[in-house]
């Protein structure tokens, strides 16, 4: 079977720093990968690979997302076919409102897969369901996308939205960044009940204790753009106890020499 | 010193369309407006067109329009237009009065009457000149500083048409009263020189909206002049919404006074014409009064559009707070120019200016002047001016949502500009004006309406 994802020696750089040094990973459909790492190992920039940041330029390898060529598609294009971004940052803009940004982006969704348009009342009924899943009432929706919102809402928000845009792929960037252990437990939750065999999550985080919620079928360490170790998710818990600097030890007496990223 | 030559030849072909004007027309000998135009026309002779050399005209060159042999259309002609096609500039459904100009003349026929409240007066400013000009003359050109400004001294020795209002102490118009200034140019370039005079009473309360359209290639210059007295505790809403040609010129002047307590909000939406330069002066005369001034200007191609603003507190205890927000696409160019005067004695004035620009093309360009002189101490004065791109961070958001880059840059600048939208207080013409900025971010710029 073709898997979800597949990434092959993918080396990417931002501005004029080498970032990312040749990736290999594969995710399988219904797989749920955490990317661990120190600050500056990559994490975010392969996110934003992913995504399609177009301040990031690809300067070797490839991308298959089922099978398909991922880096020759604008973002939107990328999220037609299924592929979602929770932001780390999530951007805040005045001015609009999130029922509108939900139901913009959820249409050109449908109107890609050659489906009508939801109704307003149908997209109401649908996105009440999906809100209960991240505990939020129904005011938020007409706040102006994440304007204003604390750190817990702009992340539930993320995850409203993930919901909301069904897609096969997500792609979840330090989405336990800033919160505290309610808010991550609600994340957390609603990541779970989004769980499906049909669907991938590529779960980045710094800390382990977001995998204590969202156990993963796979742990991949990056540091200094490229993963030096994966492991089931046992591995998630010998790097709390043991920190990255021991990781980061053994891969650079493994790479002999070669400078680790700042 | 070839644009003073220009300048001086262009001002002898309007000082002799005037002479010509007055052999011709034996009405204007007979009016006692005549001493005022005279007045008018004395002083835009000693006053001359304006240069780059004077400050407040400095970014704005009115060259192009000195270039074109303008002449006003002497008589009404319905040019073709029809209650049918007046429609489509009306938003309807708007129910309230609608004056409808053409050139510069009422078009009686196209214009419709509603029933209004006990002793108010809305009537073409033509016909209100003779037979109320004890009501008239105390007002009519004493407030727009027809001194010091051309082109409204121009206006003034010109003026043709354009409406009168009167209303009486504690009387307030619910409906708003639309004027709409159609200029067409089949014929050769027409200058056509609205004029639009606001007595409110104490305590009396209406809303005015000013509409100046003309066909997309057309080329015509409009020079209006608007009034506005606001008697104590009067509250007047005026809109000016400019949807003139892509090669029309317009340049306009409003000009409110208000009374103790009197609160002024004004909407200046500048979507055409090839060079529009617009006045719009508030004077806080007594205590207590309010001014809101918020302005959008959408332009494109290469359009050239200037907002000057003069908020004068002249009294203690007055506010006012400015918005004036522009999008400015591919070759536009973009002047904001906003003075807030506070003397010596008005005590507890509280000013707030802002204007926030967007370049959405590498050509654009905007100037933003804030200039204010405060000659009073104890008062609150803010002013802010930004000018900046597309958000490229939250581009990338809405795209990474399935929003298409088009879409997402229109969402961003719609949500840029419902700011200012968001204020008006007529439904009717915030919905047809947003559905109107839809329609043109999607089509792409230009000016103008289509014929």
């Amino acid at each position: 079977m073709t898997p979800m994802l597949r990434i092959r020696d993918l080396h990417a750089r931002a501005g004029e720093k080498d970032i990312l040094r040749g990736i290999d990973l594969e995710v399988k459909t219904g797989e749920v990968h955490a990317i661990m790492g120190p600050n500056g190992s990559g994490k975010s920039t392969l996110a934003n690979v992913l995504a399609g940041r177009e301040t990031v330029t690809v300067t070797q390898g490839d991308v298959l997302y089922r099978g398909r060529d991922l880096l020759v598609m604008s973002p939107e294009e990328r999220a037609w076919e299924g592929v979602f971004l929770a932001f780390q940052y999530p951007v805040e803009i005045p001015g609009v409102s999130t029922m509108y940004l939900l139901k913009a982006g959820l249409n050109a969704i449908r109107r890609h897969r050659g489906l009508p348009d939801l109704d307003a009342i149908d997209f109401l009924a649908m996105i009440k369901e999906k809100m209960k899943l991240v505990e939020i009432d129904q005011s938020f929706l007409n706040r102006a996308v994440n304007e204003g919102f604390s750190g817990g809402e702009k992340k539930r928000n993320e995850i409203l939205q993930m919901a909301v845009l069904d897609p096969a792929l997500s792609v979840l960037d330090e989405t336990d960044s800033g919160l505290d252990i309610d808010a991550l437990r609600v994340v957390a939750n609603g990541v779970n009940a989004l769980r499906s065999q049909h669907r991938s999550m590529l779960v980045i985080t710094h800390y382990q204790r977001l995998l204590n919620y969202i156990v993963p079928d796979r742990v991949h360490v990056l540091s200094g753009g490229r993963i030096v170790r994966s492991g089931g998710k046992d591995l998630a818990l010998d790097l709390e106890k043991k920190g990255y600097s021991w990781i980061e030890q053994e891969s650079a007496a493994d790479r002999a020499g070669a400078r680790p990223v700042a | 010193m070839a644009d003073l030559g220009m300048a001086e030849t262009a001002k002898e072909q309007y000082l002799e369309a005037f002479a010509r004007l007055q052999k011709e027309t034996p009405a204007r000998r007979r009016s006692w407006t005549l001493g005022l135009r005279r007045d008018a026309l004395a002083r835009f002779a000693e006053i001359g067109f304006p240069t780059s050399r004077q400050e407040e005209w400095r970014k704005t060159s009115v060259l192009p329009i000195l270039r074109v042999p303008f002449r006003p259309e002497p008589d009404f002609t319905a040019n073709g237009f029809t209650p049918e096609a007046i429609g489509r500039y009306t938003f309807e459904p708007w129910e309230c009065t609608h004056l409808v100009f053409i050139n510069g003349h009422y078009a009686g026929k196209l214009s419709r009457l509603r029933p209004l409240p006990e002793g108010v007066v809305i009537e073409p400013l033509s016909a209100a000149l003779e037979k109320r000009r004890d009501e008239i003359e105390p007002h009519l050109g004493r407030h727009a500083g027809i001194d010091r400004h051309p082109f409204a001294a121009l206006n003034t020795a010109f003026m043709q048409d354009g409406v009168f209002v009167r209303i009486p102490d504690g009387v307030a118009i619910d409906e708003p009263i639309h004027l709409l200034f159609i200029t067409v140019s089949p014929d050769g370039p027409v200058v056509s020189y609205p004029r639009n005079l606001i007595v409110a009473g104490r305590g009396s309360r209406a809303a005015l909206v000013e509409s100046y359209i003309g066909p997309r290639h057309d080329l015509y210059f409009t020079d209006a002049v608007t009034e506005i007295a606001a008697g104590e505790d009067a509250a007047i809403d005026h809109y000016k919404l400019q949807r003139e040609s892509g090669r029309a010129f317009h340049v306009a002047r409003v000009q409110a006074d208000l009374g103790r307590y009197a609160r002024l909000a004004s909407w200046n939406i500048s979507l055409g014409g090839e060079l529009a330069r617009n006045d719009t002066h508030a004077l806080l005369g007594a205590d207590g009064g309010e001014v809101r001034l918020d302005g959008l200007y959408i332009t494109g191609g290469s359009q050239h559009v200037d907002h000057h603003t003069l908020i004068d507190h002249a009294s203690p205890h007055c506010a006012s707070h400015e918005l004036y927000k522009g999008v400015l696409d591919d070759r536009s160019r973009g002047v904001f120019d906003g003075t807030i005067i506070v003397r010596p004695d008005a005590q507890k004035s509280d000013a707030h200016q802002t204007n926030r620009n967007l370049l959405v093309s590498e050509e654009a360009l905007v100037d933003t002047t804030p200039r204010l002189q405060i000659l009073a101490d104890d008062v609150k004065c803010t002013h802010a001016a930004t000018i900046g791109q597309i958000d490229e961070d939250a581009m990338f958001y809405l795209r990474t949502r399935a929003i298409s880059q088009e879409t997402a840059r229109n969402l961003l600048i719609q949500a840029f500009v419902s700011e200012v939208l968001h204020g008006m207080r007529i439904e009717p013409l915030r919905a047809g004006l947003e559905c109107l900025l839809f329609t043109r971010l999607r089509k792409g710029h230009g000016a103008g309406v289509e014929p």
